[in-house]
């Protein structure tokens, strides 16, 4: 009967129960939409590298190296030269290393000089190792590997022809027409930079920049692309290298070693930690739109209250008729109560629901534009603890007419005052 | 209960009620209604009529002296088992807008039963004899109640007024929403209605003219006095 008194009161009013319903569903459908992207951002922007251990490249700020390496954001200050990389992998606790080689783009998007070893080592997420989603991976010195993104974005099939540009811009008036490169492989979408870059041997790096000096093609020195193989493509120096240790215990004693190299001033980072303090800085933000989004929250739910406050006033006849009936004050108090979590039990629902359809819809627009994979798992562990939370702030809130209706049964006794 | 005439339907000795200390106050030095006897209270408003029925009826607690229902102190009881008690023993109607607009005739004849615990199977037998005794044909019950005419939504307030088989029907002003001809059909089915349920009743209201129902009246001011109802 309670059950019933509290659904039928609400659908008697249910003009301002549907706005109220409109707004609740709206904003804890922000709420949690938030907080999913939040994780969804993290996680995702986390698993950008994994299982390795440093990564190395010339003396600069952690954050720095971090971004150009795995992120392919900003530039390196100045390369490794191939000598100390040589003589560093000759360090008995290093397993395998990828070597990277910065500089060059392809319509915006960046070329990676790396060697096999990138497809046999470079792990991301939970350790997946990176797949080909077609052909195979690049042997000859002018043959490439793309991204799934830049495939996709680009239209490049297998076979294709591609010459790429000097610099990082997405319009380049340097390029490297003289040297086209082939598609031979496309990889498997990975969710992180992997998509957008593409890939090529370092020989291919030091064969289109063999006729150029000091960023700028010679002038009458002009090499074709067989007379750039003919020459030794050794590479004079590398942008940075992802190294794997045999045991992870010597993590910090390799840093340090690498730190204190004395040829060449080098830094050598972990990863996990480069990551966190990234995360950190970019979690002021998130942390910001979390509490805006509690806020709205907030406002809604004392919208809802404020709905039912003016309602009491029209519901004093009913009150009256309740406790003339035999109902005790607390029956009211709980009436109001229940009512209040009708409402927001089903905003809750139809909320996640909004969630979910949003998601749905924009899921691919979110990978392709912003690399993040949000995924539509979107009942969590996390989920229910908001949701939990959001029930107790509208019964503590539904105290107030509560207990209003409480007193004033108690005040009123039978009358009506109209 | 009503087999057993002994216990007064009330009982009130000595009763003081006030919202305050040194202002206006209520003082019944004693007043005593067999069960089944109707009273008629004449007062005219501000004379304490509505404290009176709170009191009666369990609502508010008197600051001192005794009130006794069907043989239950009501003075003494806590606020649940008064509540308790009304549900149960106590039916109420109202001058008007007795109804809960959103439930049906049924479902508003039903409510006190809800309240005293009782099942809805039990009680659903006599309800429909009691809605057809009053005049209120089975097309009406599921109706919302807000489409009743005055009349008919008084007739449903006494039909849940009396589901419960109640010691005591109290009435305040039911009859003055409605006009000369409702009035005596519903002061009759009314009437008749407690009298088979062998049922007390306290019917107040400022209109003189339907005192002819009643044997016993009283009045605020003579009620204050502590005069006995003639």
């Amino acid at each position: 009967m309670l059950m019933k008194l509290a659904r039928l009161s609400l659908w008697n009013r249910r003009g301002t129960v549907l706005m109220t319903w409109l707004s609740l569903t709206i904003s804890i459908a922000l709420l949690l939409g938030i907080d999913h992207l939040r994780t969804e951002a993290k996680s995702s922007f986390t698993s950008t590298v994994s299982g390795t251990d440093l990564i190395v490249g010339a003396r600069s700020g952690q954050l720095n190296l971090l971004l150009y390496s795995v992120f392919r954001i900003g530039n390196a200050t100045a390369n490794i030269s191939w000598p100390s990389y040589q003589r560093i992998l000759k360090h008995p606790q290093i397993d395998w290393s990828i070597p990277i080689s910065l500089g060059d783009s392809h319509r915006g998007y960046r070329v990676m000089g790396t060697s096999d070893d990138y497809f046999n080592f470079y792990r991301y997420a939970n350790s997946q190792p990176l797949k080909l989603a077609e052909g195979k991976v690049f042997s000859g010195v002018f043959e490439t590997v793309l991204g799934a993104e830049v495939a996709q974005k680009l239209g490049y099939r297998i076979g294709e022809q591609i010459s790429l540009s000097h610099g990082v811009g997405e319009v380049s008036f340097s390029q490297h027409k003289d040297k086209p490169f082939t598609v031979v492989g496309i990889l498997a979408r990975t969710g992180t930079p992997v998509d957008q870059t593409v890939h090529v041997k370092l020989e291919a790096i030091e064969a289109i920049h063999l006729d150029w000096q000091q960023g700028a093609p010679i002038p009458g020195r002009q090499l074709t692309a067989e007379q750039a193989l003919a020459a030794d493509l050794t590479p004079k120096s590398i942008t940075a290298f992802m190294v794997g240790l045999k045991s992870r215990m010597a993590t910090f004693t390799v840093q340090r070693q690498i730190n204190e190299y004395k040829q060449e001033p080098l830094t050598a980072i972990l990863p996990g930690v480069a990551l966190a303090e990234l995360w950190q800085m970019l979690g002021m933000v998130e942390n910001l739109l979390l509490l805006i989004s509690l806020l709205v929250l907030l406002a809604a739910l004392v919208g809802m209250i404020t709905t039912l406050l003016a309602s009491m006033k029209e519901r004093q006849r009913e009150m009256a008729i309740l406790r003339a009936t035999g109902a005790h004050p607390w029956y009211l108090f709980v009436l109001i109560q229940l009512e209040v979590q009708i409402v927001t039990l089903l905003s809750m629902l139809s909320a996640a629901a909004l969630l979910f359809v949003s998601l749905f819809v924009l899921q691919d627009k979110l990978a392709a534009e912003f690399g993040l994979f949000i995924s539509l798992q979107i009942i969590k562990l996390n989920t229910l603890y908001w949701a939990g939370g959001v029930m107790v702030l509208s019964a503590v809130l539904a105290t107030i007419p509560g207990i209003i209706a409480y007193r004033k049964a108690l005040a009123d006794g039978l009358t009506i005052r109209l | 209960m009503t087999d057993k005439p002994k216990i007064p339907a009330i009982e009130l000795k000595q009763l003081l009620f006030f919202y305050q200390a040194g202002g206006w106050q209520l003082s019944l030095p004693e007043l005593t209604l067999q069960s089944g006897q109707h009273l008629f209270v004449r007062g005219a408003s501000g004379s304490g009529k509505t404290t009176l029925l709170n009191l009666l009826c369990g609502i508010t607690k008197p600051v001192s002296g005794e009130l006794n229902v069907n043989g239950q102190p009501l003075h003494t009881l806590s606020s649940r088992a008064r509540d308790n008690l009304r549900a149960k023993h106590i039916g109420v109607v109202f001058q008007q807008l007795n109804l809960i607009p959103y439930l049906s005739v049924m479902d508003n004849a039903l409510l006190s039963n809800h309240f005293a615990g009782i099942q809805k199977s039990e009680v659903q037998p006599r309800a429909t004899t009691l809605l057809n005794r009053l005049g209120l044909s089975p097309e009406l019950w599921h109706q919302a109640a807000t489409t009743l005419s005055v009349g008919q939504q008084q007739r449903v307030a006494i039909a849940r007024a009396l589901l419960p088989k109640p010691t005591l029907l109290i009435a305040d002003e039911p009859t003055s929403a409605l006009d000369s001809d409702n009035r005596d059909t519903f002061m009759r089915l009314m009437l008749a209605e407690a009298d088979s349920n062998g049922c007390t009743v306290i019917f107040v209201s400022h209109d003189q003219s339907l005192m002819q129902y009643f044997n016993s009246y009283l009045d605020m001011q003579q009620l204050a006095q502590g005069v006995k109802p003639c």
